[in-house]
């Protein structure tokens, strides 16, 4: 997806999306190191995967700020949409903290584990918000459009899995075997979208929206 | 019951995102004009129709595939399923609902042609490079 945007020379202009994917390789990188130097059942790679995991949740929480900041670029919003994910981000932490607390053994793990479910739900709140805004504000923008709806798609599947994992823990390696599967949404759609689609390609988002506006 | 709630809110949100990404690739393509000779292969002149889906799918993936391609004629192929599932089901019931999922069906099927053309066009240009060296 890097390679794709560069090529475009949409790198910096997308800058917040293409540090996460850049994050989101490393990350595997490092995970297929500890991997093949510690094995898949060490509590190395059980740790290294779930930190990992929540760090680049929260980088992907940023992408999606970033473009909020895109949307709202007109009404000169940026300085209050970063400050409201911050006090978003700093209300999950502390959710997350006050749901794990009781358990004394991993504390941490829990909390990290914890923190990427909520902010995945978080995510798909507040990217359901963005897509709102959009087609009221009559955002035209079609790469703007596709990485918000597939960034959409990313975060319902996900908060959707875990959710799953909660209401059927006896299929938990079924739940557990999915994220690497849906990972690889992403990166394609978003490099579909700066290959395919050009930087001042415009779509009317009301024909998109699937109730009729 | 907390996870249930969360379960029904992100199926129904992916739902809808889903069909909105869909429909914002289709309409992208939809402004790409069609090679004679794609026409010619797939039967296309003007207007596509649902029932041309399946075939130019099958044209499609006797060309090699492209990796960027690859996602959204996957994503394309479920939302087509899904057209076909609320015919036979919802638009039974509903007449509206039939013309609309008849219209989408014929956008996926230009969809797929519009695909078409690339991977013919990406085999062309491979086929003159392996010419050339």
């Amino acid at each position: 997806m890097v390679v794709c945007a560069l090529r475009q020379g949409a790198f910096r202009r997308y800058l917040p999306l293409n540090l996460w994917m850049l994050l989101e390789m490393l990350s595997g990188l490092s995970r297929f190191y500890v991997l093949h130097s510690y094995g898949l059942q060490s509590s190395e790679y059980f740790y290294f995967y779930y930190y990992s995991e929540a760090l680049a949740t929260i980088a992907l929480y940023f992408a999606l700020t970033s473009l909020y900041a895109r949307v709202l670029e007109e009404l000169k919003a940026e300085s209050y949409v970063q400050k409201a994910a911050i006090l978003l981000l700093s209300g999950t932490a502390v959710f997350s903290y006050l749901i794990v607390r009781q358990s004394s053994h991993l504390l941490v793990t829990h909390f990290v584990v914890e923190l990427s479910q909520n902010l995945y739900f978080v995510g798909l709140v507040l990217t359901y918000l963005l897509w709102g805004a959009m087609l009221k504000l009559r955002e035209s923008r079609t790469r703007v459009i596709q990485f918000v709806l597939s960034l959409g798609v990313l975060f319902s599947v996900f908060a959707a899995n875990y959710a799953l994992r909660n209401l059927a823990p006896d299929l938990r390696w079924l739940w557990g075997s999915l994220p690497p599967i849906f990972d690889c949404f992403l990166p394609l759609a978003w490099c579909y979208t700066f290959l395919r689609i050009p930087e001042d390609a415009r779509l009317v988002p009301a024909r998109l929206a699937v109730v009729p506006r | 019951m907390m996870a249930g709630v969360i379960f029904v809110f992100s199926a129904a949100a992916l739902l809808q995102f889903f069909i909105s990404y869909c429909r914002s690739l289709i309409a992208a393509s939809s402004k790409q004009v069609l090679s004679a000779e794609v026409k010619d292969v797939t039967g296309i002149q003007k207007i596509a129709s649902g029932d041309d889906f399946k075939r130019v799918m099958q044209l499609l993936h006797l060309c090699p595939e492209r990796p960027e391609d690859r996602n959204s004629v996957q994503a394309i192929g479920a939302y087509f399923s899904l057209l076909n599932f609320l015919r036979s089901t919802v638009a039974r019931i509903v007449p509206s609902m039939r013309a609309w999922t008849e219209s989408e069906r014929a956008q996926c099927a230009y969809f797929a042609a519009v695909a078409l053309e690339r991977r013919i066009s990406f085999s062309r240009d491979m086929l003159a490079q392996q010419m050339d060296s």
